[in-house]
């Protein structure tokens, strides 16, 4: 495993059951994958192969039932639930379908969430907001609340969020689902912007044009992988 | 360098205030429902303090009542004994009714019972008083010059009257602060006379004012005359009316004769009021076949008062309590309703790094606000009833300091024990699940 770069995250034949009454479900079936650093790796599959479990997994929102997961170095399978507080803090950035931006918040403060629960002191933290706010072109809707944006801009708060704490690893799940096409291509090239600046993305989709967009993709289906793709 | 101490503490300070900002914005998204789930928490602590300081203002003004009359002191009065009404009723002229207290009484009292302090005897004889045309009903109350010492009354003009005044049998008195309103309304009493009968007597003092305190002086409750004392020398009083009182009822005259009509006994010590109390019973029990009598302890009406006023406390305690539990179920019930209206900004918390701990403090925060701004506000109208109350109805009312700080501690206190709940319950969820939640 000594290859050249350090791999960003490193899954070791997980696997995921859930029970569900007397019927117990396996969701993934041991899974084992290697992100390196500046990756674009698309997630595809028909709807329950998994792909929602295994981002959940690679979130840190649930621990894997077996297997490893080390993500920059740390195995993170084991941890506790404060723990993994600290980790989705400090080392991810998540994108959602929905925005999943918290209505009584402004723009700026939506942004500064992540940092909120790192302890950073406001000051900076509203700092590097409105900073990043530039970067996704909304440094004039700070002040606004979420449901006077569009889709398209209250995605783009989302995606400032996900930037903010400087994460190792950016979650999107099915980030222009809810969008029409123009802003979703906008938003897409927003994810061409990251990657050239070396962020890594995973990205949960449906639709074969934004996976061609990546470097990578990967097929599920019945909690395994099916297909491992590099292209690009 | 300065203390890291200092800076962790700046950092959760300023924390603690972004906490409680972010509790306000979540609130105010609500602000009506958020508004009535506090009224409950309003209503409490302002029913505690309103009701703990009228409470306190009446105790107070009655404990006062008795107070001035002095704890120390065993009040006696003559009565009429009751069977004897109806003789009286159907008397004859001839018939003399003698009932009541009588000097052998006064003189036993002051020999045989240790622990007595002093004695006070009265005479108390209603007639009219008159200040030229000016008329009032009053009651001429004749004792010893030692009547503001042993009553605890004290001066507010001039002076009472001496021991040589006594002596001499001087045609001197001093008026009661209520028969001067009236019968001196515009100017200064002292050095004018007043006529009673047909002997005109100087006006040497005019007593302090004492409300309602002479209501609970005498058998006659409360009636206008009572207010209305116009005292002068005992002897005094024994020569210029005698000892027979006449008065004509129905036709026919009737007549009674009392030689004291009031004893004042007072005791050394408060300590000792009780048995002396005793032994004055038991001496009058021996000289008196008829109860023609009437003992009233001040000390003991105090106890009894302030029993009275602990029972009334514990009565208002129990509806505060009430009042402001059910002010905490009502915060409960809406951080209930909100945290599951909330599951999904919970999720979305828990993914960007809360913790659990976070969240529980994020419900707590907005709990503790509901219920400190119910306690701001309550307090806030508790201060002021009772001062509409005062201001109104002229009714004593008076607000302990600590009725606001315990109830608004309490209130704090309930938005915190009812918070927690369902603080834990936004904590518990499974951030998978609360982001999946619509």
């Amino acid at each position: 495993m000594m290859t050249a770069p350090e791999p960003i995250l490193n899954l070791e034949d997980v696997r995921k059951t859930y029970r569900m009454g007397e019927v117990v479900v396996e969701a993934l079936r041991g899974i084992s994958l290697r992100i390196d650093p500046g990756e674009y790796v698309s997630i595809m599959g028909p709807s329950g192969c998994g792909k929602s479990t295994l981002l959940n997994l690679l979130g840190c929102l649930d621990r894997p039932t077996s297997g490893r997961y080390f993500l920059g170095g740390e195995d993170v399978s084991r941890l506790d639930d404060d723990e993994l507080s600290r980790v989705r803090s400090c080392k991810l950035g998540f994108v959602f379908q929905s925005y999943n931006l918290i209505q009584q918040l402004t723009v700026v403060e939506n942004i500064e969430i992540p940092l909120f629960y790192q302890g950073v002191a406001e000051k900076e933290s509203r700092r590097r907001a409105e900073e990043l706010s530039r970067l996704v072109g909304l440094e004039n809707r700070l002040d606004h609340k979420p449901f006077e944006l569009s889709g398209g801009q209250q995605q783009r708060v989302a995606i400032a969020r996900a930037l903010i704490n400087d994460p190792l690893l950016i979650l999107a799940d099915e980030p222009t689902g809810n969008l029409d096409s123009t802003s979703g291509s906008e938003i897409l090239r927003l994810f061409d912007q990251l990657r050239e600046s070396g962020k890594t993305l995973v990205l949960v989709t449906h639709d074969p044009s934004v996976s061609q967009r990546g470097n990578r993709t990967l097929r599920l289906r019945d909690g395994e992988v099916e297909s491992d793709l590099r292209h690009g | 360098m300065a203390n890291p101490l200092d800076h962790v503490s700046q950092v959760s300070l300023s924390r603690l205030r972004r906490i409680l900002r972010l509790g306000v914005k979540s609130l105010w998204l609500h602000g009506l429902r958020s508004f009535l789930t506090v009224l409950g928490i309003v209503f409490g602590v302002c029913s505690v303090i309103a009701m703990l300081a009228i409470g306190e203002g009446a105790s107070f003004e009655a404990q006062q009542q008795i107070r001035n009359l002095g704890s120390e002191n065993i009040l006696l009065h003559s009565v009429k004994p009751p069977e004897d009404r109806k003789v009286s009723d159907s008397g004859s002229q001839s018939f003399v009714l003698q009932y009541g207290l009588t000097r052998l009484d006064l003189r036993r009292i002051e020999e045989t019972i240790p622990g007595v302090l002093l004695t006070l005897p009265a005479r108390v004889i209603k007639d009219y008083v008159w200040n030229i045309s000016r008329r009032e009903d009053c009651n001429i109350v004749g004792t010893l010059p030692r009547y503001p010492l042993v009553r605890n009354h004290g001066i507010a003009q001039g002076r009472f009257f001496t021991e040589q005044e006594m002596a001499s049998r001087a045609t001197v008195c001093v008026l009661s602060a209520e028969l001067v309103d009236s019968l001196f309304p515009l100017d200064s009493p002292l050095g004018r006379q007043v006529r009673i009968g047909n002997n005109y007597y100087q006006i040497v003092g005019v007593m302090e004012s004492r409300g309602s305190v002479a209501a609970l002086e005498g058998p006659q409750e409360g009636n206008r005359s009572a207010l209305h004392r116009i005292f002068i020398p005992l002897e005094t009083a024994r020569e210029r009316f005698g000892e027979v009182y006449m008065r004509e009822r129905s036709g026919s005259m009737e007549s009674e004769r009392v030689e004291l009509h009031e004893i004042t006994v007072k005791a050394r010590t408060t300590e000792q009021v009780r048995d002396v109390a005793e032994a004055v019973r038991t001496v009058l029990e021996h000289g008196h076949k008829k109860k023609d009598y009437q003992m009233m302890v001040p000390l003991e009406l105090l106890r009894r008062a302030e029993r009275t006023k602990q029972i009334f406390s514990v009565v208002l305690g129990s509806i505060a309590a009430i009042s402001l539990l059910v002010g905490g179920i009502g915060i409960m019930n809406i951080m209930l309703a909100s945290v599951t209206e909330r599951t999904r900004e919970i999720g979305i918390r828990r993914a960007l790094g809360a913790r659990r701990r976070d969240i529980v403090i994020q419900f707590l925060a907005e709990t503790v606000l509901l219920s400190g701004a119910g306690g701001i506000l309550g307090v806030a109208a508790g201060l002021t009833v009772p001062w509409l109350v005062t201001h109104f109805s002229g009714m004593r009312t008076i607000v302990m300091l600590w009725a606001p700080i315990m109830a608004f501690s309490i209130s704090a206190l309930v938005g915190i024990l009812f918070g927690i709940y369902p603080a834990l319950r936004a904590a518990r969820m499974d951030p998978v699940e609360a982001l999946r939640h619509e």
